[in-house]
């Protein structure tokens, strides 16, 4: 049996690569913007007086929108890259092994654990399958819904015979049924992403304490470290 | 021989300057340079005119009332001589069975090269009782009409996405047009608005007839040249929308001043028509000029979106009707307290385990 007093040399892991750090980042600060430009651009701020030209607030929130839209759909572009160009960890939010047994197991062990009942999580490199689970529903496939409306919505200010237009607006406008409900969904959409981000920050703050590794100091420096030697138990 | 649509205008007492007066009114309309002009102008010297059956389902007759307001009283002769209007009862003479005796020539006498115009639409609960006309009910009507004609143009919101009669519950299940089970699979044009505007109506028409095919639609079927921009793109009222400068309330200084309607339930924004452009009554005004917001006429369901004085629509499901705004902060309030809650046992575990470590 491993002793716990035991160091070992090898207990950290360099798992987030620097790209991945770096998009995680850029990602983050710009879905913050987004949420915070686009809830005032549907309840815009107080009204203001004086002439129109001396003003340009709804203009510049909106602008805001589309660059930080841009940033999140190139990031996200180039997330999907990694995933294939990264280490194994960078293809966990994207794919969960679903058909193995093990995945499975150490999920209701995770959920045992946050229902207070398992004594202590298991040992990771990467993210726990509750985790993969959260991310890949929660965030990826919000995120492509976001991706796909706002395009949606950027193409009918573009117009007829923009790429926007053509290859989204076009198809998914009647998908939803008008223009409007278009903007509804948009909108759930941004509260299911923040419903993500507090349960996200909610955890990270949480497992960086309460669990047997470091995590938030993790996607700053990449370097996974551990509070106690006993073996890895945990798959990925 | 067939008569011309020229030959029709010359005998209603159209001189020729009229006519050709109306041709660059017409090529304007539509969007197409001067060099059009005689294109249109020889059309109609040359083309036989092309018969319109104007059938009436579940309505309320604005989209009749829109086109005989047609701005140019030229315009207005000029249409309703061009298209012959065989049938359409609010404008005719006809009555009782005399009239739907004249459905039935119209039908046969130009079987296949008809357009059939559909104001309104077909109930379809209770074998479609809800809309009965010369004892059968109107679905049949439409039904037949339609596996005769050429095209189908759905005036309205009616025919187009089912308006107000289809409105939640829609209890006598009032269907647009394309939707009418068993309908003869022939090109549809929808001209939505409530009513859709006059000139928009008579372009539409005119250009069928000039240049022999449908215009260009979108994939919702509706012409582009007049539904490919929302009221929001071309409003006069988008730079106080930029600059932020919103009507609050409609006796505050900013309705005087002519703000933006947006915060006022303004629709401009998810609405696709020409009323920005094209404007109301020859282009003297539009709702929005008179300062009251959009209410986005044209929209499929728009009556089902919530307030007409709030932007944001209420989503129904779950036995609830809120806006998003109302549900997502809800959701996250919930996700909120929860992460504090278990927050404050996760304290209380870390601390009994650290206890028993120690
Ligand atoms: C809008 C805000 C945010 C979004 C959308 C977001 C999204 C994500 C995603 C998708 C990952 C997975 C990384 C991958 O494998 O590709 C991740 C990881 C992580 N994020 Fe965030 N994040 C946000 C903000 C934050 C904040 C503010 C913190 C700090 C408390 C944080 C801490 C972490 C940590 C610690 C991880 C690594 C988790 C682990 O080691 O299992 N995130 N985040
Ligand atoms: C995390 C991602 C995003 C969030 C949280 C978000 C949030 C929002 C919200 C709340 C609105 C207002 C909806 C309304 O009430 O009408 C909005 C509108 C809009 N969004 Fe996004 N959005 C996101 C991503 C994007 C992306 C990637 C694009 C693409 C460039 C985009 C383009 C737009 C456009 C064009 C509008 C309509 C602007 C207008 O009506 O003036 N959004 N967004
Ligand atoms: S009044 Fe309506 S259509 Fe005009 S700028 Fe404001 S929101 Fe847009
Ligand atoms: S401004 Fe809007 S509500 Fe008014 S007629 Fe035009 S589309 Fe319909």
């Amino acid at each position: 049996m491993v002793q716990s007093n035991q160091r070992h040399s090898e207990e950290a892991v360099y798992i987030y690569e620097a790209p991945l750090r770096i998009w995680h980042w850029i990602n983050a600060l710009a879905i913050v913007v987004l949420c915070v430009t686009g809830y005032f651009m549907g309840e815009p701020l107080p009204s203001v007086s004086g002439e129109a030209y001396d003003y340009y607030i709804m203009g510049y929130i909106r602008w805001m929108h589309f660059v930080a839209g841009y940033v999140v759909i190139v990031g996200f572009l180039f997330r999907i890259y990694w995933a294939f160009m990264g280490n194994r960890h960078a293809m966990q939010i994207f794919l969960i092994p679903v058909w193995k047994g093990w995945w499975w197991k150490e999920l209701f062990h995770e959920l045992l654990w946050y229902a207070m009942i398992a004594k202590e999580p298991k040992k990771y490199a990467g993210h726990n399958p509750l985790a993969v689970l959260t991310m890949h529903l929660a965030f990826v496939w919000v995120l492509i819904f976001l991706i796909f409306t706002g395009l949606a919505l950027y193409g009918e200010g573009t117009g007829m015979g923009t790429w926007q237009y053509d290859y989204f607006s076009d198809w998914i406008i009647p998908l939803f049924g008008q223009s409007q409900d278009l903007h509804t969904w948009h909108r759930i959409g941004m509260w299911v992403m923040i419903c993500f981000v507090i349960t996200h920050m909610y955890v990270a703050v949480r497992e960086d304490i309460m669990s047997r590794q470091s995590i938030i100091s993790s996607i700053v420096s990449g370097w996974r470290m551990y509070k106690d030697s006993r073996p890895m138990d945990g798959h990925e | 021989m067939h008569e011309t649509f020229y030959d029709v205008m010359r005998r209603q007492g159209i001189t020729r300057r009229s006519f050709l007066k109306y041709c660059s009114l017409a090529a304007a309309a539509l969007g197409l340079g001067p060099s059009f002009v005689p294109k249109i102008a020889h059309a109609m010297e040359t083309k036989p005119r092309i018969p319109v059956l104007w059938l009436h389902g579940l309505e309320c007759t604005c989209c009749s009332e829109s086109f005989l307001r047609s701005a140019h009283p030229l315009a207005k002769d000029v249409i309703l001589s061009m298209i012959s209007l065989d049938y359409d009862d609010t404008i005719m003479a006809a009555a009782g069975h005399q009239a739907e005796a004249i459905i039935e020539e119209t039908i046969e006498k130009y079987d296949g090269n008809y357009i059939l115009a559909v104001e309104g639409n077909a109930p379809l609960n209770e074998d479609g009782m809800y809309c009965i006309i010369g004892g059968k009910p109107f679905v049949e009507q439409l039904r037949h009409a339609a596996s005769h004609a050429k095209a189908i143009v759905s005036w309205g919101s009616c025919a187009s996405w089912g308006c107000v009669q289809a409105a939640r519950p829609n209890p006598t299940r009032a269907t647009p047009t394309h939707m009418v089970p068993g309908i003869a699979d022939k090109p549809i044009i929808k001209v939505p608005g409530c009513p859709p505007i006059s000139e928009v109506m008579t372009a539409v028409i005119t250009y069928m007839l000039t240049f022999e095919k449908m215009p260009e639609l979108d994939r919702q079927g509706r012409p582009k040249m007049f539904y490919s921009q929302r009221i929001h793109d071309k409003c006069y009222r988008r730079p106080h929308f930029d600059a932020g400068q919103f009507v609050e309330s409609f006796d505050d200084e900013g309705a005087r001043k002519g703000y933006c309607l947006y915060k006022v339930g303004c629709k401009g924004p998810t609405t696709y028509n020409a009323c920005s452009t094209v404007r109301w009554n020859g282009g003297l005004s539009f709702p929005i000029q008179a300062g009251h917001p959009c209410i986005g006429c044209s929209e499929d369901g728009f009556w089902d979106k919530g307030s007409f004085y709030e932007r944001q629509t209420n989503v129904k499901g779950f036995g609830i009707e809120a806006s998003a705004d109302r549900i997502g902060a809800t959701s996250a309030a919930i996700v909120g307290g929860a992460a504090a809650v278990h927050a404050a046992a996760s304290v209380v575990k870390h601390m009994t385990s650290k206890g028993n470590q120690e």
